[in-house]
């Protein structure tokens, strides 16, 4: 089961070292507190998850929110009628998103292309409506879902006493807000890309991409391409629903918004940002995109002045007065900007850009052999680095 | 049974709006092949041209009275549009009638828009895969939201009725009801009729003039058109300038229904775009009829009576309707077979 390539575990522990750094790394780019770096892992978790879908099979699927939504529910349904415990949330909200993947698959999956598309976002639309109005009992409606002082919490309380404030979710007594949630997430993640590397290049895995180059081809060799799609559905769904019941276990306050189209837009975002079919591209569009929600988001003008400081006071302050439309509130140009050149530059988004450069770098070493340069002799010291 | 003709005439009029964005989205998708996410944004531009026609219009020059005190005793401000003080009576009824005559705004600017968007980004998306068509579109739409968010802020503008169309028309008399049975806002009705009087414009363009014969011919077989020598990519470029001008004077007619904000395109996106895809893709008479029949089933959802068998339909309906169009007509109402199956 953990036989993987070498190159996969090569990755997957490169991968892990970067994860595990981040409260070290991001400290420089100001993004190091602990509620920044639990989104960091989740929405990572999610792009890997949704890449399973459109990543291997390309379906498009714009309905993923949808089960965040629904994984975050239960996540706050077993805090509130069971026990605080994060795995049986994350128990609960697996399971009910994978329903919930299954049912919308079965009949979303009878379609392709864009009706596929249209099918997922319109019952993703339906939940998020339903959920905002008749399903208020459940959800709350526009209060969202929070935990109360009076919950039941069945389990819990055979053990210990009902406290005089709310219980914060905690992993056999380690509470899972701070460092301690971002580890917790972050070691979920690192599990999600584990399972997402094996599905890749399994026979499993070789099948969904063989149904993304040709599935009339595919059928016609005699595979009912059905099945491996709604399992690649589902699975793809599962992982939306622990992303989901993860940002209850960090924050647990569930609100219907997570389901709207919008949040399934980003999602695609990130994983076309990054890299459709790579498994480390959704990754990092999912970081870049989270960093500039909340980063870049909080620039404003002063911290432009500081920026630009060593120019000229006029020309300052017309750079100034022409990069502040860009940050702060005016965050989301940079972004749709930064979209559209990655999508008419780099179809295959900043992962394809890294595959050009480190080509056009090995091509560089192949033309300097000629000329003997000392510092690229010894082939063994030329790698990719980290 | 009064209740039932007002939801008709509100769907009427709601799927006018859809109409005309969802035709729009199919005269681009069946000439160029292309999935416009930013049509949408289109229709948000079209409703702030009107924003930017009445601001201009209604400049002012400000005099202090030398007679007449304010309420806090400075002299009293006297504000006088410049348009009034120009053109008189004339200066008048152009602030009032600000929106109808913004639609002559409107129309150049449109045009304008949707040619500089074909030629400088689509245009180089005909032969990429619909999903990166879908994502370019989709990344030009937020950029313009957010252009148009620096220009006018956040909030939404609120802009007026003209005086003669405020108030509400009587309809029941007409057909011999009791007063008041049936009332209904004049502008919602103008809405209707000139939502009907686009879609007639432009089918009849397509229909009875060379241009759309050439268009049709080249919808139906592009290869065969440009074989034939006429320069069919240019004549495509016209008809995105043409949808957008539909999508615009649709956004600029709705202004007084809806206040614009910066968000309006998106939240008429979706709609429309399942408008599209229930009449089918690429068929424009299924794009219309769809719009309107989404419109009034969604208002018929939103009865008391029918909210009060089966609760929250009003808010799903027209993904239901979706769904189940999808499943029992694979390719929509009116859709052609192999369109944008893959």
């Amino acid at each position: 089961m953990f036989n993987i390539s070498k190159k996969d575990a090569i990755t997957f522990l490169l991968f892990s070292i970067v994860v595990l750094t981040m409260p070290i790394w991001l400290a420089p780019l100001g993004a190091s507190y602990p509620g920044l770096l639990q989104k960091f892992a989740i929405y990572a978790l999610l792009a890997v998850g949704y890449n399973i879908l459109f990543g291997l099979t390309g379906y498009l699927s714009f309905g993923h929110a949808a089960f965040l939504g629904v994984g975050s529910y239960a996540a706050v349904w077993s805090f509130k009628l069971l026990s605080m415990n994060p795995v049986l949330a994350l128990v609960f909200a697996m399971v009910f998103s994978g329903i919930f993947a299954l049912a919308i698959g079965f009949v979303s999956l009878r379609r392709s292309g864009i009706y596929f598309s249209i099918l997922t976002l319109a019952f993703a639309q339906m939940s998020y409506k339903l959920a905002y109005s008749v399903l208020s009992p459940i959800t709350h409606g526009e209060n969202g879902l929070q935990l109360t002082l009076q919950d039941p919490r069945a389990i819990d309380l055979m053990f210990i006493e009902r406290g005089s404030s709310l219980p914060v979710s905690s992993f056999f007594g380690i509470p899972m807000n701070g460092y301690a949630g971002f580890y917790f997430c972050a070691i979920i993640l690192l599990i999600g890309f584990f399972i997402a590397q094996k599905i890749t290049s399994s026979p499993f895995g070789m099948m969904l991409k063989g149904i993304k180059s040709n599935e009339d081809r595919m059928n016609y060799t005699g595979f009912n391409t059905k099945p491996y799609m709604l399992t690649a559905f589902v699975i793809s769904g599962m992982y939306a629903g622990i992303a989901g019941g993860l940002l209850s276990i960090t924050d647990p306050l569930a609100g219907a918004e997570r389901m709207q189209w919008t949040a399934s837009g980003e999602l695609v975002l990130m994983t076309i940002l990054g890299g459709v079919g790579t498994l480390v591209g959704p990754v990092i569009g999912a970081w870049i995109i989270k960093y500039f929600e909340n980063i870049f988001s909080a620039w404003n003008e002063s911290v432009l002045h500081g920026f630009f400081s060593f120019l000229p006071d006029n020309i300052e302050s017309f750079v100034v007065l022409i990069s502040s439309k860009f940050v702060g509130e005016g965050w989301h140009l940079t972004l749709g900007l930064m979209f559209v050149l990655v999508v008419v530059f780099l179809p295959g988004g900043i992962m394809e850009g890294v595959r050009r450069i480190s080509a056009m770098f090995k091509k560089n070493n192949d033309a300097e052999k000629e000329v003997i340069d000392p510092d690229n002799i010894p082939k063994s010291t030329s790698g990719k680095g980290e | 049974m009064d209740a039932f003709f007002l939801q008709v005439l509100n769907g009427l009029d709601k799927g006018g709006a859809y109409a005309l964005i969802a035709l729009g989205l199919t005269l681009v998708f069946g000439t160029l092949g292309v999935v416009n996410f930013a049509h949408g944004a289109l229709f948000m531009i079209g409703a702030f041209c009107a924003v930017t026609f009445r601001k201009i219009i209604t400049l002012q020059q400000v005099a202090l009275s030398e007679t007449e005190l304010s309420p806090w005793g400075t002299p009293l401000e006297i504000h006088t549009p410049y348009a009034q003080m120009w053109f008189g009576d004339f200066g008048k009824v152009l602030i009032d009638y600000s929106v109808p005559f913004s639609l002559l705004l409107a129309i150049p600017v449109m045009l304008f828009i949707g040619i500089a968007m074909e030629r400088g980004l689509i245009k180089h998306f005909y032969k990429r895969p619909h999903a990166e068509q879908i994502l370019v579109t989709f990344g030009l739409a937020i950029v313009l939201q957010e252009i148009v968010k620096t220009f006018f802020g956040a909030n939404p503008n609120p802009q007026p009725i003209p005086q003669a169309f405020q108030g509400a028309a009587d309809l029941g008399v007409l057909v011999g009801m009791a007063q008041h049975t049936i009332t209904y806002p004049i502008w919602r009705l103008v809405y209707l009729l000139f939502s009907l009087g686009v879609i007639a414009a432009v089918f009849a363009f397509l229909r009875f003039t060379t241009f759309g014969l050439v268009v049709r011919a080249g919808m139906n077989d592009r290869e065969t058109v440009s074989m034939l020598g006429i320069n069919i990519d240019k004549r495509f470029t016209i008809m995105f300038g043409i949808a957008a001008i539909v999508a615009g004077l649709a956004g600029v007619m709705y202004t007084p229904i809806l206040p614009p904000d910066y968000t309006l395109g998106m939240d008429f996106l979706v709609l429309s775009f399942i408008v599209v895809v229930v009449g089918g893709m690429g068929s424009l008479p299924g794009a219309v009829l769809a719009g309107f029949t989404l419109g009034v089933v969604q208002s018929l959802a939103s009865m008391t009576v029918v909210k009060d068998i089966i609760p929250g339909i009003d808010q799903i309906i027209i993904y239901l309707v979706a769904v189940i169009i999808l499943l029992v007509r694979p390719r929509g109402l009116f859709g052609k077979r192999g369109v944008m199956e893959n």
